[in-house]
């Protein structure tokens, strides 16, 4: 099959979740809906049913959510709620509501309230401090309750095997996600930033052995193209997500090839692997958490050194990019709080960059479209 | 200029607004006063004496900083009193400018801006930069990442206690290990920061204090449960300093303990701090925007509303004798419970304190605490029978507060409170 083909088909099934979960449970596969960040969905393949990604929708609109969440709430979240109480998300049967943010946190709450009925809401908060011993150790015990509720779901006990297993198969799909980023980098005349988007979004709609499989098979013919002349603009993106075709488009459109990202629906998500070796799973998937660097929704013991700016610049430099372009998911707290300290690295490694605010809801893309053919023209 | 040098150098460059004259305050109240402004002088001198000075976010235990002899100040309290001061949004400004977005938590604004090194109009807040930071994340997030702004801003230490946010109304062992764990590692950090042992007999000592504190200031609270109170709950919010920034010290104790034996004065004679007659009582619910003090009280004082309850109540209740009993007692903030404990706190203080209605604070920065707010309303409203009303404001960024939405919702508020009087007497 030709690349081009291969490509839309990842990007059919990133614009088709419900007919994903539809076809899972069509199967006859338990699904659970796994929202950001960090949640260990191993343990959800490893008792063989089906983690179906939540990170809101781009055709949606918020409305029953408003009964729980005020407007100064990001649209991810609102979204998802949206979207557990409009029915989308009926095929579930349970939900993972990690609390990483203040808007997650109470929103965990809100999702336990509304779903009591329909499906268990299993909650997940991470220990930040999760470098020393008691924090690898507390991590292990969020961990081993989900893995006991996922076992009430499912039906079955989950074998140390099978999630070992399933850190293989997981492992291999993040390795396959890091090597396509690298070659959609390589040869943007042949992977647009839609169809990027599209091969990454998949894998939260698809099982990842057989995520792994396709990408892996699109990979090799993506490696045996010719060298690519591409004479655009290459940039990095960053944020938490900028997953909108129509935004994606804009790119497309004025020559921006994204050569590597820092957003947390891509990249971030597949940076860590779990070790493989540890006859104790659990402790594995602790020491991928433990080993979670760069984020900014994780603690940095090391903070007062400008790691994750510095690490960005980086990798900007590493990958040859002209410029930055900054996603910023509306009412995101942690990541405003951490855009000062990108910046000042940015400005020092000499990379220019931009931020948009960008939110699920935008249906109009003109002040990007401006903007974005501003950045293109400056950095050509 | 780095930012450590810009800070050290620390202008002022904006009038503060007019204050007004204040009233003649009872011996309690201006011992409590003093304990506060107490806190600040003694960071402010052993700054100049070339001692250590943290900062700390509000929850994080003073108690081991006490043991440690540590001067240690507490943005959050600072914010609230520069916000009180209406420089709020001269320095929320200035953060934004720097690139720190207007949705971020207005406490860290204004306090990200002065760690910058922009000074206060509110002299008797200010603070001495800070040599290392204290953070305690157990009532939001956004502390973790304010504080690794600190630390990078003056390249200084950050002691960290991370507690998760729970989900039910207990913690369980594993939860208290991971928490007693880092406990152990900032004493190990702060022995090695002040190259002194860290001592049980003076921990035990302080502990005792925190514990003294905490009984004094929820008799203090419970005065509102008389009716007709003794006091004006409004008072309560000014005295969440001492709480907030000296919860161990002896001081602390005895200014409640006096402001206490006041109130039964009071109680006897008839009296109440509250300067006008209490027609209805009311659950003030949230942190009040700090910038608009005086336009909260006036309608209240119109239609004769005492706040007779307000979460810090049980918030601040924190009592235990060791290490151990540090770790399960910090586990329990307020935006750190469950939202079953949420409830059950804020209904028992409205049943204890014969509350009538309650006023919902959708306070825009901090996203923690409001995240949960509707559905708790519904609750009380439920539970309770009571009507409640929410209005929009923010804790300390005066932009985000209308007084003609407040006054129209205090209005809607006494209105369905008379009601309810009206069907209670027909009904009788
Ligand atoms: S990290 Fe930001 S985008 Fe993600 S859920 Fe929290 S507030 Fe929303």
């Amino acid at each position: 099959m030709a690349i081009a083909e291969k490509l839309a088909e990842f990007r059919k099934i990133a614009d088709n979740p419900k007919t994903q979960l539809e076809h899972y449970k069509s199967k006859g596969m338990k699904a659970v809906g796994v929202m950001p960040y960090f949640a260990p969905e191993e343990l959800v393949f490893a008792a063989g049913m089906f983690p179906a990604g939540m990170w809101g929708s781009n055709t949606k609109s918020i409305s029953r959510a408003k009964e729980y969440c005020a407007s100064f709430y990001c649209s991810l979240v609102q979204l998802d709620l949206e979207m557990l109480l409009d029915g989308t998300m009926d095929g579930l049967d349970a939900v993972i509501t990690p609390t990483c943010c203040d808007t997650l946190r109470p929103n965990s709450q809100n999702i336990k309230v509304a779903m009591k009925n329909k499906m268990k809401v299993i909650f997940l908060a991470h220990p930040q401090n999760r470098f020393p011993e008691c924090g690898v150790k507390y991590t292990e015990s969020c961990y081993k309750k989900i893995r006991a509720e996922l076992d009430e779901v499912s039906g079955h006990k989950t074998t140390d095997e099978e999630i070992q297993n399933a850190i293989k198969v997981y492992n291999r799909s993040r390795a396959a996600r890091r090597e396509f980023v690298k070659l959609a980098g390589a040869h943007p005349e042949a992977v647009s930033a839609v169809m990027r988007s599209g091969v990454l979004k998949a894998s939260y709609f698809m099982l990842k052995d057989e995520y792994a499989d396709k990408l892996e098979a699109l990979n090799a013919e993506l490696k045996a193209l010719p060298a690519s002349d591409w004479k655009g603009v290459r940039i990095v993106t960053s944020g938490i997500i900028c997953d909108n075709p129509t935004l994606l488009k804009i790119l497309d459109d004025n020559k921006c090839a994204i050569v590597a990202d820092d957003v947390a629906q891509e990249t971030r998500s597949f940076r860590c692997d779990a070790p493989e070796d540890d006859a104790d799973p659990i402790h594995a998937l602790a020491i991928q958490f433990r080993n979670q660097d760069y984020d900014i929704l994780l603690y940095d013991k090391f903070s007062s050194q400008n790691r994750r700016g510095e690490y960005v610049a980086k990798m900007c430099k590493d990958n040859h990019a002209d410029g930055l372009i900054l996603f910023m998911q509306q009412f995101c707290d942690p990541e405003e709080m951490e855009y000062p300290y990108l910046k000042k690295a940015l400005d020092a490694a000499g990379i220019p960059h931009i931020r948009l605010g960008i939110d699920h809801q935008m249906r109009d893309f003109g002040q990007a479209q401006t903007a974005i053919q501003a950045f293109a023209d400056v950095l050509d | 200029m780095n930012d450590k040098e810009k800070a050290e150098q620390a202008p002022v460059s904006a009038e503060a607004a007019p204050v007004k004259k204040k009233k003649t305050q009872s011996p309690g109240v201006l011992a409590l006063q003093k304990v506060v402004n107490d806190v600040y002088q003694a960071a402010r001198d052993a700054k100049k004496e070339g001692k250590l000075v943290g900062w700390s976010s509000s929850k994080f235990p003073c108690e081991i900083a006490e043991t440690f002899d540590l001067n240690v100040v507490y943005p959050e309290n600072q914010a609230a009193g520069i916000a009180a001061h209406h420089d709020d949004t001269r320095l929320c400004t200035i953060a934004e400018n720097e690139g720190y977005d207007a949705d971020i938590c207005s406490y860290a604004r204004i306090n990200l801006a002065y760690a910058m090194g922009n000074e206060t109009t509110n002299e008797g807040r200010r603070m001495p930069m800070p040599d290392f930071v204290l953070c305690c994340n157990n009532i939001c997030n956004c502390m973790t990442k304010w504080y690794e702004n600190i630390a990078r801003i003056h390249n200084i230490p950050l002691i960290m206690v991370d507690i998760p946010y729970s989900n039910y109304p207990e913690v369980d062992d594993d939860f208290v290990a991971y928490v007693r764990g880092q406990f152990d590692i900032a004493i190990k950090q702060l022995e090695e920061l002040t190259g002194k042992k860290f001592d049980e007999e003076k921990f035990k000592r302080v502990c005792g204090y925190a514990n003294r504190t905490a009984n004094a200031w929820l008799k203090v609270c419970d005065y509102l449960q008389y009716k007709p109170s003794p006091m004006s709950g409004f008072d309560l919010f000014n005295h969440m300093a001492d709480v907030v920034t000296a919860r161990g010290k002896k001081e602390t104790a005895e200014a409640f303990e006096l402001l206490a034996s006041e109130l039964e004065e009071n109680l006897k004679t008839g009296k109440s701090t509250l300067p006008f007659p209490e027609q209805h009582r009311i659950m003030m619910e949230g942190i009040p925007p700090w910038p608009h003090l005086r336009e909260l009280f006036k309608p209240l004082k119109e239609h004769g509303l005492n706040v007779t309850a307000v979460v810090y109540a049980p918030a601040f209740a924190f009592r235990f004798n060791d290490v151990e009993g540090m770790a399960r007692s910090y586990a329990v903030a307020p935006n750190s419970v469950c939202l079953e404990k949420g409830v059950d706190w804020r209904s028992q203080l409205c049943k204890d304190n014969k509350v009538d209605g309650a006023l919902v604070h959708y306070n825009r920065a901090c996203k923690a605490w409001s995240g949960y707010m509707p559905e708790m309303q519904r609750r009380w409203q439920n539970e309770l029978g009571i009507p409640v009303v929410g209005y929009d404001g923010d804790q300390a960024d005066s932009r985000n507060f209308n007084a003609a939405q407040y006054e129209t919702r205090v209005q809607a508020l006494v209105e369905a409170m008379e009601e309810a009087d009206r069907k209670k007497e027909s009904g009788k």
